[in-house]
């Protein structure tokens, strides 16, 4: 047993603590079986409904409208926030409204869009990327108002010109902060898809599925869709993680 | 006699440019002695309604090192980033051998080299970049790389990225992209002091080599006396705030100093006399 597996293992603490908890909880007694399944048949339960696919429709209809709102988010949100973040008082005079709307829970407006879109698939996409957006956008433009100031002056002693220094600096400056606004989108886009299949009406998803079964009181089901939503989720965030390092391969550094 | 002719032939030269300043400025443009390369005339200079620069007047010699030695915040940085147009003057007239800056190529080294890299492109291409700037044809831009790199004799890989690389050799790297393009003047602001003693000898002295491989003329930010004295040709001692010129002091001991440099009688000299300026300035 070298030192490097014993390593390796360490990650892996946190989960098996959890489930050893979690198993004595339900073995104890101390929780309603019916409200709470042990791990092993709910793991158990997980299996089926992944081997026999049902999972696997809910969860790339969530997954499928978490990119689509994603995208149309960044595809606006980087360039507006690039634009805003490059001139300053641009920015300031539309600050409030970003600042406002993004701290307003998108979930409120739900029913808002539910008036301007009706009860379609259409929706759940649209107030997704309504609320990535923005969080996307503020984090593009203040990574391109705090570019580090020497190295615009770097590239201005050496003759760029104020659009070259816009191209080569200022883009790539804002880069690390606008990867961190689209993780936090794409976090953002999951959580209202998710919340948005719950009360707008619809066929397959995750979060229709964890409604669906908590009706029934289908317990084992409720949680193994908990759990694979949150499979979906750390999915986006390695993703992430990943491309960001080899784009962004600076950042930190 | 030819030498006579020589100095109408300057001054007329410099009539020209005294004509428009005066327009511009209404102060007549008075031009520095033969073998002046930067002149600053009436520059003013305010931060948040105080000045640091009144009517300030400089000529800063060509093909020579001078280096900028005073008190701490008396304006040593923004000295030369007015003359290297990073700050705009509020008053006064900068001219480089009668032109503008515009007209000038110059180089600039930052003190904190990690902020000045562009950490999204690799050392070469760092260097390449002002080269590429002025749409330098690629055949010439490899052949400057491979001169640069023959004056630096460098030996460290120049297509890792500035963060894989040691402070010395991403100081190094600012250096050579800052010489790429052949310029004028290179500026430096406290190029060594984020580096560690050992690297700060060895840089100083290949700065040296390159200065008697090309006599560029050299503005050298500097906070440590004996260094700006051990590599100078002229010594510029400011004053507190508001900054005047304290003195200009000569340092005309043959080049490569070395070692032996530091125990030169005219070294010890000189630079015990900048000292007590320096000291006379600071408790005024
Ligand atoms: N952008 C600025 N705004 C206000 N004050 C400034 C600014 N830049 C420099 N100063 C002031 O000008 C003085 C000179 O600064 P600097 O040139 O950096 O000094 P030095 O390089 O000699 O240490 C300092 O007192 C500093 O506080
Ligand atoms: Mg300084």
């Amino acid at each position: 047993m070298g030192r490097l597996s014993g390593k390796s293992l360490v990650p892996a603490i946190g989960p098996i603590v959890l489930f050893a908890v979690w198993y004595f909880v339900v073995a104890a007694g101390i929780v309603n079986p019916v409200l709470l399944p042990g791990p092993g048949d709910t793991l158990a339960h997980l299996y089926t409904i992944v081997a026999s696919g049902s999972l696997l429709v809910d969860l790339l209809a969530t997954a499928r409208r978490t990119v689509e709102a994603f995208l149309i988010a960044a595809a606006i949100g980087v360039p507006l926030g690039v634009a805003l973040g490059s001139s300053r008082p641009v920015y300031r005079s539309v600050e409030f409204l970003i600042d406002f709307f993004r701290s307003t829970p998108s979930s409120a407006l739900i029913p808002l869009f539910l008036m301007i879109f009706g009860i379609t698939d259409m929706n759940k996409v649209a107030i997704a990327a309504f609320a990535a957006v923005l969080v996307i956008l503020f984090n593009s433009a203040y990574g391109v108002m705090n570019a580090r100031k020497q190295r615009i002056m770097a590239a201005k002693v050496m003759g760029a010109s104020r659009f070259q220094i816009f191209r080569h600096v200022m883009l790539l400056e804002s880069l690390p902060q606008t990867f961190v606004g689209l993780r936090s989108g794409v976090s953002m886009a999951l959580v209202i898809v998710v919340v948005a299949e719950m009360f707008i009406g619809s066929e397959q998803g995750i979060g229709h599925r964890i409604i669906d079964a908590q009706q029934v009181l289908n317990v084992k089901d409720m949680y193994s869709s908990i759990l694979a939503a949150g499979v979906l989720g750390y999915a986006f965030n390695v993703l992430f993680m990943l491309v960001e390092g080899r784009l962004v391969h600076w950042s930190g550094k | 006699m030819q030498a006579i002719t020589q100095q109408i032939e300057e001054l007329s030269k410099y009539s020209g440019t005294a004509i428009t300043s005066s327009a511009e400025s209404s102060l007549p443009f008075i031009p520095g002695p033969i073998g002046t390369h930067i002149t600053l005339r009436h520059i003013t200079k305010y931060f948040a309604g105080q000045p640091l620069y009144q009517d300030f007047n400089l000529d800063i010699a060509k093909g020579k090192i001078t280096s900028v030695f005073g008190p701490n915040g008396c304006g040593k940085s923004t000295m030369i980033n007015l003359i290297a147009g990073l700050i705009p003057i509020d008053a006064g007239e900068i001219l480089f051998d009668g032109k503008s800056l515009r007209d000038t190529k110059i180089g600039y080294v930052f003190q904190n080299y990690r902020d000045a890299l562009f950490p999204w492109m690799k050392a070469i291409d760092n260097i390449r970049y002002p080269l590429k700037l002025t749409g330098t044809p690629k055949a010439k831009i490899d052949q400057r790389i491979d001169e640069l790199m023959a004056l630096f004799e460098i030996k460290f890989d120049l297509s890792r990225y500035p963060y894989e690389l040691s402070g010395g050799q991403q100081q190094t790297v600012s250096i050579m992209r800052a010489l790429a393009p052949a310029p004028e003047v290179l500026f430096l602001d406290e190029p060594f002091s984020a580096l560690d003693y050992e690297m700060t000898l060895l840089i100083r002295d290949k700065l040296q080599d390159i200065f008697m491989a090309t006599q560029v003329t050299i503005v050298l930010v500097s906070h440590d006396l004996e260094e700006a004295v051990y590599l100078s040709d002229r010594v510029l001692l400011l004053t507190k705030r508001p900054t005047r010129v304290a003195e200009l002091v000569s340092f005309d001991v043959a080049r490569p100093r070395t070692l032996a440099t530091l125990s030169d009688p005219e070294f010890i000299k000189t630079k015990a006399r900048s000292l007590q300026i320096f000291q006379q300035e600071v408790h005024r």
